[in-house]
């Protein structure tokens, strides 16, 4: 770090690097943008998944569950569990049900959020909406 | 100290340190949790320690972040702080804000708190270390504005360094990709995907320039090596920082329905990041074995050191293990991710800022040059304990992940996540145990703030 390789020359490559790097990745965002239609179907994103995006926020799922590998590593994956659950809503709803308000004992378990049938059918449609995004055949198996 | 109103970074620095203390506790809680799935339940679940260890975590480091500001950047300036009132009130603020925030998660019903603060009108929570209420977020803004303003106003008025000038670049980054956890759009794709500009162009972008800042300044105090030199090396790491961690946020776009290119571009430029960190290592080093003068606060440079070594092993090594997106179609999301995010964030950001705690401390407090010499071997010894056992952590957490990856989704039957969960339990006894280690070393570092007498200045 000698001779010819300046402090300037140093600052200049930072200032440089970093307006073209973040502009080249501004453009590629924006051609993400325009390709990201075809792969989130968001043509079924009607009022149930708008409602069960909110309920699986409100109820901080993604403390405890992954959705499409991100999120806590404690409790399974969701992204998939439609399809695990036999792409059945109604096996979804029933899950997050019947769980006890006092837990399992020794055991790791989902609490009860005592949700209205409202949510629970909401949550379920949002979770089988993931399930189709084209995520690039994530997870590896149907175990998440 | 040469200015007064530098002092102000002391309360930063007591309250970043008693939430450490409380993000610890809540990381061993969690870690039971893994191993004894009943403790605490249902009054505090899984999801609410996280909450609690994560949170505690991200307003600790910017408490340091700030106070460190505030310390450097007077000095830096060559003139007082443009308003030390000021920096304490918004102390007080963010203090209040982040303790309400996290009595609130322990007290509250998360769902009950999303209605109370108005959660419906814009929706920001819920989503991954931005669970914050959105009045809590607003708060952060109006904190962070504030003090923005108040370190612009001294940069303007003084001398203006290169250290300076990078860390705020860094902060006024920070404050400005944090906006965007104000965007939460019902497409969960969009919301992804724009969650890490806040996520990672925070932690691999403007982070990593406060934390070169910190580690530069720090490093001319205690080495005296030619400022010159100093900022040369700070401009090129920050250079190849942003080259590589800009389109490195690529590595995030495999799995969450962004197009293909995103593995070949996120795979070659996350595959550099470890570079910059390697120079950090190196710098560090460099400047050390050049130095010119030999620092009473030996603490500070092991920390400085320290630093070096555990971000590139954690945030470039354990990083580059499961980035390429052949290899991480099988690891994301595994315990992998999870033994990377420990290391990496103890090796920078942590690391960084007991750094510049462990030398400007002393010298708010009064002290000639640094502490006596029985806190600084108390100190080294809470060094030695905290670092030795977030490695043995990260390996632990390793040796599941590998478990994880085999079981769950390499082999020819892959097992249901909770049946593997089992399997791999002994790897989560192993971190609890070490994490009990690491406790004993932070007590034994915040032992070392209550031992008299100091050291004469070099």
């Amino acid at each position: 770090m000698s001779g010819a390789f300046t402090k300037s020359t140093a600052r200049n490559i930072f200032y440089g690097g970093s307006v073209f790097f973040f502009l080249l990745f501004v453009v590629l965002t924006f051609d993400t943008m325009k390709t990201l239609p075809e792969r989130d179907h968001r043509e079924n994103i009607n009022e149930q998944v708008i409602l069960g995006k909110k309920v699986w926020e409100d109820h901080n799922c993604i403390g405890c569950h992954t959705l499409m590998g991100e999120g806590a590593y404690f409790a399974p994956e969701l992204a998939n569990v439609y399809d695990r659950f036999g792409q059945s809503k109604e096996a979804i709803v029933a899950f997050i049900k019947s769980r006890p308000a006092e837990g399992v004992p020794g055991r790791r378990s989902m609490p009860q959020f005592n949700m209205s049938d409202e949510e629970l059918e909401a949550v379920a449609e949002f979770l089988k909406w993931t399930s189709e995004i084209n995520d690039a055949n994530w997870p590896p198996n149907i175990q998440g | 100290m040469q200015y007064q109103s530098q002092s102000v970074a002391k309360l930063y620095f007591v309250a970043a340190i008693a939430l450490f203390v409380a993000q610890i506790l809540f990381g061993l809680i969690m870690g039971l949790q893994y191993v004894m799935g009943d403790f605490l339940f249902p009054e505090i679940p899984f999801n609410v320690a996280r909450m609690v260890h994560t949170n505690a975590l991200i307003v600790w480091l910017l408490m340091g972040f700030m106070g460190a500001a505030y310390y450097m950047i007077p000095e830096e300036a060559e003139t007082e702080l443009h308003s030390p009132g000021l920096a304490v009130a918004l102390f007080w603020i963010f203090l209040a804000a982040a303790g309400a925030t996290v009595l609130a998660y322990l007290t509250i019903n998360y769902a009950d708190l999303a209605k109370l603060t108005g959660n419906d009108m814009l929706p920001t929570m819920g989503r991954e270390f931005l669970e914050q209420p959105t009045i809590t977020k607003i708060g952060i803004v109006v904190v962070a504005l504030g003090f923005l303003f108040n370190i612009g106003m001294t940069v303007l008025k003084g001398r203006k360094t290169t250290i300076n000038l990078v860390m705020l670049i860094g902060l006024v980054g920070l404050a400005v990709f944090f906006l965007f956890s104000f965007y939460n759009p019902s497409n969960l794709v969009l919301d992804k995907y724009f969650w890490w500009w806040t996520v990672h162009l925070w932690v691999e972008g403007v982070w990593e320039l406060i934390l070169g800042s910190i580690l530069a300044y720090v490093l001319i105090k205690t080495t005296g090596v030619d400022r010159e030199v100093i900022e040369k090396w700070l401009y090129i790491i920050i250079a190849m920082t942003l080259i590589t961690g800009i389109l490195g946020t690529g590595h995030h776009y495999y799995w969450i329905g962004a197009p293909e290119y995103w593995q070949v571009l996120g795979s070659v430029f996350s595959a550099m990041e470890p570079i910059p960190f390697f120079m950090m290592t190196l710098f560090a080093f460099n400047m050390v074995n050049q130095r010119r003068r030999e620092h009473p606060n030996k603490a500070a440079v092991l920390w400085a050191l320290g630093t070096g070594v555990m971000a590139f092993l954690g945030a470039g090594v354990w990083g580059f293990l499961h980035t390429l997106a052949p290899v991480n179609y099988y690891t994301h999301g595994s315990q992998i991710t999870a033994a990377h995010g420990h290391m990496a964030f103890y090796g920078a950001y942590v690391m960084v800022v007991l750094t510049i705690i462990s030398y400007a401390m002393p010298l708010m407090r009064g002290r000639a040059g640094a502490n006596s010499n029985k806190a600084q071997v108390v100190e080294m010894w809470s060094f030695w304990l905290m670092t030795v056992s977030i490695v043995f952590i990260t390996l632990f957490l390793t040796g599941a992940g590998i478990l994880q990856v085999w079981l769950q989704r390499y082999s020819e039957s892959p097992l249901p996540f909770m049946v593997v969960q089992e399997k791999i339990a002994l790897f989560y006894w192993l971190r609890e145990i070490t994490g009990l280690v690491f406790l004993a070393g932070l007590v034994l570092y915040i032992m070392s703030f209550f031992i008299k007498g100091d050291e004469k200045a070099a």
